[in-house]
């Protein structure tokens, strides 16, 4: 699972109104190489929970990532290639995800992050 | 065109499909038959017991992605989705025939089914290709933040109409069966596209006769959406359509038919939709599409 997932993701369960962002258990992550697209990186920042990507990084322990960041970075080249890794090359291959609110552990095994939820959490 | 030129050019794409760098395993495999297709190859699909096989309705849908592949390709998707990835035989041809020619496209996959999100994951390394696998009810967990974002929505949804009980079942059951019209879960997925789709957004959906095609197209209308079949096709046991639906800025999101008028209008539809057979054949040409 990429880090732009975990920035996609909320707890689903219902009544829960601050499910975001889920905090990362990590037990194993690997890095994996991805095609550099300025373009998608400059489509999807808009879009993305900066501090919850910082936070994320870091806990894969990349903490290259600026506190804060604004569409003007989007020039340079470094940053892009700083946000680029973090996105996109960061994979959470075993641990969790926990909301913040209940406590709730989402597994992720083989890098497949499970969000289905039991009959009485619906 | 010269033929040698061509020859060429499709050698010269080889470093770009063999630089495939998602794992490490890759490098050890073949993977020059991405060259001669555009989409996935059965025999690299992965299985289990549990989970849905490539079917006519799964050709079907990548018939349609393939016919319409010109306007995708154009349409420059940033984030492309599947509900209920099943093999992961469509969002894999996806990736395929879009992937190496747009660069930057994000692909995510969702199945209700554990065990066929595993199965996506292994067809989609098969192939050399990347989708992000979630195991979820349709796109719970993912609503909120991917709210108007999504370019492209592909679903070949469980359409067979069947008893009530058994929609939701563990197990295989889950693949097919629809519930009263086939509709039970098409129409929880319904909102939750329109709710995802960009203001460009695309939605291909598989649905069979028995689904009422036309009311869904009229549904979506509402919603403020055209839409076009894209392949219509018998089989021995069921009429397949894809139909394509986009956001069309002419139409009035909830203007509502007087209920006068709504036979008159679903007649108009119909008719909007059965008049495009004649083109499908050439749908290359066809560039009022959205
Ligand atoms: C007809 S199969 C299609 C599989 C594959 N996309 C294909 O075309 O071959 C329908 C798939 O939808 C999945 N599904 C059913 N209900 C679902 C739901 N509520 N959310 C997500 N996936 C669901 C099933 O598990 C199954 O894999």
């Amino acid at each position: 699972m990429r880090l732009l997932t975990h920035n996609m993701l909320s707890c689903n369960i219902k009544g829960v109104t601050n499910g975001f962002p889920l905090r990362l258990e990590v037990e194993k992550f690997v890095e994996k190489e991805v095609d550099f697209s300025a373009e998608f990186l400059r489509n999807i920042f808009p879009k993305i929970e900066w501090k919850a990507l910082v936070d994320a990084a870091r806990s894969m322990g990349y903490a290259e990532l600026p506190d804060e960041a604004d569409s003007s970075m989007l020039d340079s080249d470094d940053f892009l290639k700083k946000f680029h890794h973090a996105l996109l090359e960061l994979h959470l291959e075993e641990g969790a995800l926990i909301c913040p609110e209940t406590g709730r552990r989402f597994p992720v095994n083989k890098g497949i992050p499970n969000m289905l939820l039991h009959e009485d959490e619906v | 065109m010269d033929p040698k030129i061509d020859v060429r050019t499709e050698s010269s794409s080889m470093p770009s499909s063999i630089r495939t760098k998602e794992g490490d395993q890759w490098n050890s495999k073949p993977v020059s038959y991405k060259m001669y297709s555009k989409s996935a190859q059965i025999r690299l699909v992965s299985s289990h017991p549990e989970v849905y096989e490539p079917c006519d309705d799964s050709f079907a849908l990548v018939d349609a992605l393939l016919a319409d592949r010109t306007n995708l390709l154009e349409h420059h998707p940033s984030l492309c989705m599947e509900v209920g990835c099943g093999s992961g035989y469509v969002i894999t041809s996806l990736a395929i025939m879009l992937g190496q020619e747009v660069a930057g496209v994000h692909y995510i996959a969702t199945d209700i089914n554990p065990h066929a999100v595993q199965v996506t994951s292994e067809t989609l390394k098969a192939h050399g290709v990347h989708a992000e696998v979630i195991s979820t009810d349709i796109a719970s967990g993912l609503e909120r933040r991917l709210s108007g974002i999504v370019d492209v929505m592909v679903v070949n949804p469980p359409y067979v109409p069947t008893p009530e009980d058994e929609v939701g079942r563990d197990g295989i059951t889950s693949a097919w069966a629809g519930g009263e019209n086939g509709r039970r879960v098409i129409d929880r997925i319904l909102p939750i596209a329109d709710k995802l789709l960009s203001d460009r957004g695309w939605l291909y959906m598989v649905m069979l006769a028995a689904n009422n095609p036309s009311q869904i197209c009229l549904a979506m209308r509402e919603k403020g959406y055209a839409s076009r079949i894209i392949v219509q096709r018998s089989t021995e046991e069921e009429s397949l359509h894809v139909v394509k639906f986009w956001r069309d800025s002419d139409i009035q999101v909830g203007a509502r038919e007087p209920t006068t008028t709504s036979r008159t209008t679903s007649t108009t539809v119909m008719e909007s939709l059965f008049s495009q057979f004649p083109r499908l054949a050439f749908w290359r040409n066809d560039n009022n599409s959205y």
